[in-house]
């Protein structure tokens, strides 16, 4: 089937509040958002409600909160599309014009505010060996776990940094995994001093117990990383080391990753500012640019309950009468000291920042080299002689880890910030009142 | 979805050759339940599968019904579909 090259009708949506990001942060803002009546639309590129942290497959079980909190915003009103990659946004008088790829075909959602709940991508930092097929990351093995892939039998080992590790470990033991190693490379004195600050959280304790019995007979080791990955056509082995023994252990599947950055390419289009790393927030969730508010891990990386209650402020500010309680204030100030001391506690080590070599590929896409793009000053540089961070995934996978090998600033954003069909891009609104509007009228009552 | 137990499975074609697949799973998991390496080839001809396993770093493309450069990850298998990757470079 080709698709159509150009000239396709658009689908058009018109809502009070364009949600981006359809995890707990984007559940929490549409639920609260839709409370007091406003028409609200939630795009998500998923196939299904909850994002990463919650992603499920069809009819397998959630956490009871993620349930809860699904539950409520499929009886709040608000429209949810998934399938649905948003290309570009235009911001015309007081409202905005999103453009997305719905399944294929282009949606247009028109809205006078937007909530960026864009969620974060893993940070990977590239070695010799790391584009070989079993090379995968952390939260990919989980994605990919959750989405019917079986690793019973296959020979594993999860190597890199934070607390993902100890739940994505349980899982792949549970599911059958032969787990030879978690590796974490933050010291272990970082990391036992992390733990000793968590007696005010014991949930959290009693959480990650319950993840460290699922694989009592693999050992987790702090200090310890993997330098390189080995195989001829797929993943064979890896070499591992603890910066004083260097061994290699054969292996099926590698899962890295090094913690998480957030998704702020739609943020940066839209002309807001960023703060080291992350979509820059006043106590309203509301960004530097008017009407545009950010929520959840794209505003800085805390876990899913920060999330929802960042969604729940952001809902309810856009909301005519809503109040942000300050209960809701106080757990987000107390969830924020604890993410900071979880950032704390896993600090890259700087021996990661002599991982690759000069042939190691860092762009993917394009298979640009190490060699070819360390001495330039910065990211555009480099893009003007070589064409790394410029293929499909648009330096999301490498230009984070270059930024922390190489400390470049990121470039600017661009765009359509996604590959996307020409029938999309150049796609038009027949005229408006031709064009269809899938708003359901009955929830659609403005708020007057 | 279980039925009688047992997980339904259907029936897909992955570079010409018939295959059963549990149903509910993504194009990724599919391919990697069957032992596929090679979802695409890169642009100097490596071999590459999924890496992050939610639409993001597009290394698990393959070509679905004719559309290449799909992401395996973010779509779910129906019966039916045709499937081409990269194993055979």
């Amino acid at each position: 089937m080709m698709a159509p090259l150009a000239g396709t009708d658009a689908t058009l949506i018109v809502a009070d509040v364009a949600i981006v990001g359809a995890g707990p942060a984007g559940i929490a803002a549409a639920v609260r958002a839709a409370e007091s009546r406003l028409r609200v639309v939630v795009l998500d590129r998923g196939l299904e409600t909850g994002g990463q942290i919650w992603r499920h497959m069809s009819g397998s079980p959630v956490p009871r909160i993620a349930q809860h909190w699904i539950a409520q915003l499929s009886r709040s009103g608000a429209q949810v599309i998934h399938g649905t990659s948003v290309v570009d946004v235009q911001h015309e008088d007081a409202e905005f014009e999103i453009l997305a790829d719905s399944s294929g075909s282009a949606l247009r959602v028109r809205a006078g505010r937007i909530i960026l709940a864009t969620g974060a991508r893993e940070l990977f930092i590239p070695f010799d060996g790391w584009t070989l097929p079993g090379v995968m990351g952390i939260g990919g093995a989980q994605a990919l776990l959750k989405s019917g892939a079986s690793f019973a039998g296959k020979r594993v080992i999860v190597a890199g940094s934070g607390p993902l590790m100890l739940p994505v470990a349980a899982s792949l033991a549970t599911s059958g995994a032969k787990l030879i190693l978690v590796a974490e490379q933050a010291r272990r004195s970082a990391v036992m001093r992390f733990a000793a600050g968590l007696w005010r959280s014991p949930a959290l304790v009693a959480q990650a117990a319950r993840y460290r019995s699922r694989f009592l007979s693999t050992s987790y080791s702090t200090g310890t990383w993997v330098t390189a990955a080995h195989g001829a056509d797929r993943l064979e082995s890896v070499t591992v080391t603890d910066g004083r023994r260097t061994w290699r252990e054969a292996v099926d599947v590698l899962c890295t990753g090094y913690g998480l950055v957030p998704n702020v390419e739609l943020a940066r289009l839209l002309g807001c500012e960023t703060r080291d790393g992350a979509i820059a927030v006043d106590a309203q969730q509301r960004t530097t640019v008017a009407n545009v508010l950010a929520v959840g891990e794209a505003t800085g990386i805390g876990g899913a309950p920060l999330s929802l209650i960042e969604g729940e402020i952001a809902g309810s500010s856009v909301s005519p009468r809503g109040r942000v309680s300050d209960a809701l204030l106080r757990k987000r100030a107390a969830l924020e000291i604890a993410a900071r001391r979880m950032l704390d506690a896993f600090a890259l080590r700087q021996e990661l920042r002599s991982l690759p070599t000069a042939g190691t590929i860092v762009c993917r896409c394009e298979d640009v080299s190490y060699g070819a793009v360390k001495d330039a000053a910065c990211a555009r540089q480099a893009k003007l002689y070589t064409r790394v961070g410029m293929g499909p995934c648009q330096g999301r996978t490498c230009m984070p880890g270059l930024d922390f090998l190489l400390a470049w600033q990121p470039d600017t954003v661009r765009p359509p910030i996604e590959p996307a069909l020409v029938s999309v891009l150049s796609s038009e609104l027949a005229d408006d009142a031709a064009a269809s509007i899938l708003f359901n009228s009955s929830v659609g009552e403005a708020y007057q | 979805m279980a039925i009688n137990g047992a997980a339904a499975e259907l029936n897909i074609v992955v570079d010409d050759q018939r295959v059963r697949v549990a149903a509910g799973t993504t194009v990724a998991a599919a391919l990697f339940n069957l032992g596929t390496a090679a979802f695409r080839r890169s642009v100097s001809g490596e071999p590459r599968g999924p890496v992050c396993g939610m639409g993001v770093c597009f290394e698990c493309r393959v070509t679905i019904d004719s559309r290449p450069h799909q992401r395996a990850c973010l779509i779910a298998v129906v019966d039916g579909m045709h499937i081409r990757t990269a194993t055979e470079a």
